[in-house]
């Protein structure tokens, strides 16, 4: 007990201690999430009358962000993947990161749908046991269900290995494989359950495509990594963690085919609406040549196509990808670019046209978007937090004190 | 069926019940000291679900509710919870050819079901159709007209609320099971146990579900006191509402107060399992069709053309 406690101590200690570059980072970050903080307590007396979102247009900026995080949580596989199951090593070294930004984009992803919620006091309800799940039938309650699980993995795996690795033990692969093994399906299944919730409205003719599903996997393979990539470059900037440049170039190649993948069923979709040319084009028609004179979304529908293009132009020529200024744009470019068509791109056009035909032109207010800032001010800091912990384990620089008292 | 709703399982919910109140209790004694504990809060906090409450709770439940109203809006209520009759599957007709788009029936169910007048909320949508154009496009219907004198010439009217569909999505979706429908094929929703993540929105292929985005506002003198549990009693901030047929009305063997209301007798309701009723007659009889027949929601709202 005492080595626990003091341990734990040793880690606040630890999280506290930095240079004036870390402290003016988290005052930085502190400073959106105040701003959040104090947005939210304002929506939570007024209601969600000070957001965009009406009747028309139910679900907005908050689920948007959300479907993005999934995605980027769900890409966290293309580490696991090398590293455990082919061994590769450059990647291996860091896939614990990987595994750390899971964590924190499931954490955002909850907090996206609290925020997005009626009535969040009630969110006892749609808990398993203690509420009334409407389990198997909503999709909302799988995805309740495999986000926590996902959560849970990933947290159990980063920390198993990090307490070993805080005492100066090897971990015993053998004892998390089958967690490793199954956290692969499961960061599928859940981006596969996050398009399903969509998917499956007959209501909504721009999310009933067979083919959402799929896409939604691509996107999160290009944009997630592409986040890490960036982070792992920080990371050796400010820590004495080396990361090879080698598994840096192969996470660009993967990167790649998603791209390449993601482009190609978005061209098929494309394809599909516009030969075809019946009622259900009307929100694609909406997103990328307006409809009835409304086009909020049209240049941003296209700046989003022209990033993802020219960021695979980039990803696919090695001597691009392997120079660390055109990976960076490329880098950049996909992430917004992905942000923009899985966010908006395709939250908004479920729902314009209405079922009904009304055309609401949706864009965020700025509740939404300071509590959107805050939230993702909050993913950055605990990331941060979890970084700042986890870095000095792995170099060596941190060690504990095991239950002998040594 | 996939989406079958759990019924009153007591010793399940006892269970429940009982873990709650255990952990209410914890955090409750936090909250004493600071003179904020008010017993209701908390007996809201962990109302159970409707359907899982047996006779004793909802008695419990629907005094605390009176009592509430009573001190919100000072008028005394009167909550009604008579159950589905049985025998009784209620369907609604309505005579395109005859609806000259006043909208008097949009305005009577505001009036008798307490709906919110600012923000405004309307469960009856009136669409503006131009006579001679691919009139079942709805996006070149009109929602907002204003015109002088109804009917107007070259236009035909379309009204649409909630359709009571046999085959719901807003129910299959609802990850809480707030919203089901019940035997007489009404889908209501306990106002209490929504937790406002608007997924039946989404799924709704009628437009037929509102949300109250802000605190439903309605003046003293306007509410309708005489309500049902799962009808036109007040509805909270953050929560989901929507048409009934008048729960409280045609669980009595009155019309709803849309039929009752529309002056050219545009509207028809009955019971559809009673081959003499009204409804039977005019769905056997006349050109009938329902809305968005492809998504097999099979809704319970007839739209014909009776002359």
């Amino acid at each position: 007990m005492y080595a626990l406690l003091k341990n734990f101590f040793t880690v606040l200690k630890h999280m506290a201690k930095g240079d004036k570059w870390y402290y003016s980072w988290l005052a930085f970050l502190s400073f959106f999430i105040i701003v959040g903080v104090a947005s939210y307590i304002r929506q939570l007396n007024t209601g969600l009358i000070l957001t965009a979102m009406r009747d028309q247009v139910s679900w907005g900026f908050y689920i948007s962000n959300f479907t993005f995080l999934v995605g980027v949580a769900a890409a966290a596989v293309l580490l696991v993947v090398p590293a455990y199951i082919y061994n590769f090593k450059p990647i291996k070294e860091i896939v614990l990161f990987g595994e750390l930004l899971a964590v924190t984009a499931i954490t955002m992803c909850i907090l996206f749908i609290l925020v997005d919620m009626g009535r969040p006091e009630r969110v006892w309800h749609l808990m398993p046991i203690i509420g009334t799940m409407n389990f198997p039938s909503s999709l909302l309650a799988w995805d309740v269900l495999v986000l926590n699980g996902y959560l849970a993995i990933n947290f159990l795996i980063s920390f198993y290995v990090l307490y070993k690795m805080s005492h100066s033990k090897e971990y015993s692969i053998q004892l998390i494989k089958p967690l490793i093994l199954i956290s692969i399906p499961w960061a599928i299944s859940i981006h596969t359950v996050t398009a399903f919730l969509y998917n499956g409205l007959s209501a909504r003719p721009f999310w009933n495509a067979s083919i959402l599903a799929p896409r939604f996997i691509a996107s999160a393979l290009s944009s997630g990594p592409a986040l890490m990539i960036i982070i792992f470059q920080i990371v050796r900037k400010v820590s004495r963690i080396e990361i090879d440049n080698k598994a840096i170039f192969k996470i660009a190649e993967l990167i790649a085919y998603a791209i390449g993948l993601n482009l190609f069923l978005f061209g098929a979709e494309f394809f599909k609406e516009f030969y075809s040319g019946s009622i259900h084009l009307a929100p694609m028609e909406y997103l990328y040549f307006g409809l009835h004179g409304k086009t909020a979304l049209v240049p941003w529908m296209w700046s989003a196509l022209i990033f993802n293009i020219t960021a695979f132009l980039i990803f696919l020529s090695p001597t691009a990808r392997e120079n660390f200024l055109t990976l960076n744009i490329a880098c950049v470019l996909i992430i917004a670019g992905v942000y923009i068509e899985k966010g908006m791109g395709l939250v908004v056009p479920g729902f314009v046209p209405g079922v009904l035909g009304e055309i609401y032109e949706y864009s965020p207010s700025w509740t939404e978007k300071s509590i959107t800032l805050g939230i993702w001010a909050t993913g950055a800091m605990l990331y941060t937090l979890l970084l700042k912990f986890a870095m000095p384990i792995y170099t060596g620089e941190l060690r504990f004190l095991s239950k002998t008292g040594k | 069926m996939p989406n079958k709703i759990k019924g009153n399982s007591i010793s399940k919910s006892i269970s429940r019940r009982g873990f709650l109140k255990g952990a209410a209790l914890g955090l409750a004694s936090t909250a004493i000291p600071f003179g904020t504990a008010d017993a209701s809060i908390w007996d809201a906090f962990l109302q159970k679900h409707f359907r899982e409450m047996n006779e004793d709770e909802i008695r419990t439940v629907i005094k605390r509710l009176e009592k509430e109203y009573d001190k919100k809006f000072d008028t005394k209520f009167n909550i009604k919870t008579t159950k589905a009759m049985p025998g009784t599957l209620f369907g609604y007709g309505l005579d395109l050819s005859r609806c000259i788009g006043c909208r008097r029936c949009v305005y009577a169910c505001v009036r008798e079901n307490n709906q919110s007048r600012d923000p405004q909320i309307h469960w009856i949508t009136v669409l503006r159709f131009k006579k001679g154009e691919k009139w079942i496009d709805l996006e070149e219907s009109e929602k907002y007209y204003y015109p002088g004198k109804v009917p107007e010439e070259g236009y035909f009217y379309m009204p649409v609320q909630c359709q009571q569909c046999e085959n719901p999505p807003c129910v299959k979706v609802c990850p809480t099971q707030a919203t089901w429908k019940e035997p007489d094929g009404i889908v209501v929703i306990d106002y209490n146990w929504c937790i406002g993540c608007r997924y039946c929105m989404a799924a709704c292929p009628y437009g037929a579900r509102h949300f109250n985005l802000a605190k439903p506002r309605i003046r003293k003198e306007e509410l309708n006191p005489e309500t049902h549990y799962l009808g036109n009693r007040p509805r909270y901030a953050g929560v989901v509402e929507k048409c009934t047929f008048c729960v409280q009305r045609t669980r009595a063997g009155r019309y709803p107060a849309c039929v009752e209301i529309c002056p050219v007798g545009a509207r028809k309701f009955g019971n559809l399992l009673d081959p003499k009723s009204e409804i039977r007659y005019c769905i056997e009889n006349k050109r009938v069709f329902r809305l968005k027949e492809d998504l097999n929601t099979y809704p319970k709202f007839y739209y014909f053309f009776a002359t």
